[in-house]
């Protein structure tokens, strides 16, 4: 290494774009962000999917079940995910349940998408005016059909904008999934640069999170004018 | 269910790991009183340039607000801590938290205060102008006040989330709550003082929770 004969942006771009390191390391990066993008769904589709029943079941307004899934919201909605990733992750292996990296990041991020999706959900149906309810009754409805036909489709109209951003700030948390040992995009980047001694896989790491979540927050904003939340 | 109980509440460990516990909250405390002010602070200031009528102002505001908020906390964190050093500069670990936090929380607040200011209409401006406020008077006096109060359940919620955020801290080996509880578990291979430390969270963070849920509400 001349490191001597190397001037300042030089020795920069030696250190942070690094064609022979970002070569080097490029299919385990890519298998990283392959991997993110996997959980990523994974926690967007079933956190979303749970948040809206949990929402529907408070519908029915049956005491302990409503008093049950307040509980599951509130304690999810308040408690760092870290947090629970490493409850789950090294304390249940010592009662019989050992769950993967992958799992452990799926669960979490999934229960915790699900319960601000819940609190979002609810939001949305509680502001549709009760007279839809009364209508959608009065021509012969059962309360789950008025529910899911009449009520369901204007509240989720109202939750797009707020579901949008509380969806890509809790994906982006998969990159926790380092912290234990999964080799997710952030996980893979890290493992490259200390073999490396390079910081380039990391800056490769960060540009790629940035490409695929740009556009998320781009349509985040498109969707914020277009499904405006009723503000007072 | 004895077995889950001595994993998962086991007081005893509880107890000699408290010490440690008190220490990360103190931790903890600090980087809320350093990270928390400076992101109200600079998300008015990226707030105000991404409304500014001059576009050479307003698209790198937008762009910085956008790029900061796709970038993943953690990734921003270890690309401080341990990415600055190979060009020469060495944060220390609250440094780093502090850093990457300010760039983090200007992004996040600055959407929010831009919602708040977009929902006061020109008329409170124009009024205000021809009292003979100047703009930065006007901004400061009858604007912000207005903008904050509405989007006060965006801001607390937020603040919410920059508290839980503190435990990735943990991550640069910060001696925070969560680093001191996890240091504990390791000691005593029992996740009773993480727990325990879940239990501190809940108990500082689920009012708030709540409050932001009645607030939301009332405002629906």
């Amino acid at each position: 290494m001349e490191t001597q004969t190397l001037t300042p942006l030089e020795r920069f771009l030696d250190t942070f774009f690094n064609g022979t390191v970002i070569a080097r390391y490029m299919p385990s990066i890519l298998e990283g962000a392959f991997i993110t993008l996997q959980v990523s769904l994974l926690v967007v589709v079933t956190g979303t999917l749970l948040g809206l029943v949990l929402a529907c079941l408070r519908a029915y307004r049956i005491a302990p079940v409503t008093f049950l899934i307040i509980v599951f919201a509130d304690v999810l909605r308040a408690l760092p995910p870290l947090v629970v990733i490493l409850i789950v992750f090294f304390g249940l292996p010592n009662v019989g349940v050992s769950l993967s990296a992958y799992m452990t990041i799926w669960i979490v991020l999934g229960l915790t998408l699900a319960a601000f999706a819940e609190e979002i959900f609810w939001a949305g149906i509680t502001s549709v005016d009760t007279g839809q309810w009364q209508a959608a009754r009065s021509t012969g409805l059962s309360f789950t059909q008025a529910l899911v036909w009449v009520i369901l489709p204007q509240a989720v109209r109202l939750t797009v904008a707020p579901l949008t951003n509380r969806a890509i700030a809790i994906t982006k948390m998969t990159a926790l999934g380092m912290v234990i040992g999964l080799s997710d995009l952030l996980g893979a980047a890290t493992t490259a640069q200390s073999f490396s001694g390079n910081a380039s896989p990391l800056m490769v790491a960060a540009i790629a999170y940035v490409i695929l979540f740009l556009p998320l927050v781009i349509v985040s904003r498109w969707v914020e004018t277009r499904f405006a939340w009723k503000r007072a | 269910m004895e077995a889950l109980q001595q994993q998962f509440f086991n007081l005893e460990i509880m107890r000699a790991a408290w010490p440690m516990l008190v220490d990360g909250l103190v931790m903890t405390l600090l980087i809320c009183a350093i990270v928390i002010p400076l992101g109200l602070l600079s998300g008015i200031a990226a707030a105000l340039l991404s409304l500014s009528h001059r576009r050479s102002v307003r698209w790198p505001a937008v762009a910085y607000v956008d790029f900061f908020r796709a970038l993943p906390p953690l990734v921003l964190l270890i690309f401080v801590f341990s990415g600055l050093p190979f060009a020469g500069i060495r944060p220390s670990p609250l440094e780093a938290v502090a850093i990457a936090f300010l760039l983090n929380n200007s992004a996040y607040y600055g959407e929010i205060y831009r919602a708040g200011i977009q929902s006061i209409g020109a008329g409170q401006r124009e009024a205000a102008r021809s009292t003979g406020l100047s703009s930065a008077q006007t901004m400061v006096y009858v604007v912000l006040p207005q903008a904050v109060r509405n989007v006060l359940p965006d801001l607390i919620s937020n603040t919410v989330e920059v508290v839980k955020l503190t435990s990735l801290a943990s991550v640069v080996s910060l001696a925070e709550l969560l680093y001191q509880a996890d240091m504990a578990r390791s000691v005593t291979f029992n996740a009773s003082p993480i727990v325990a430390a879940a239990l501190i969270y809940l108990v500082i963070l689920w009012p708030f929770v709540r409050l932001v849920s009645r607030m939301e509400r009332r405002l629906a």
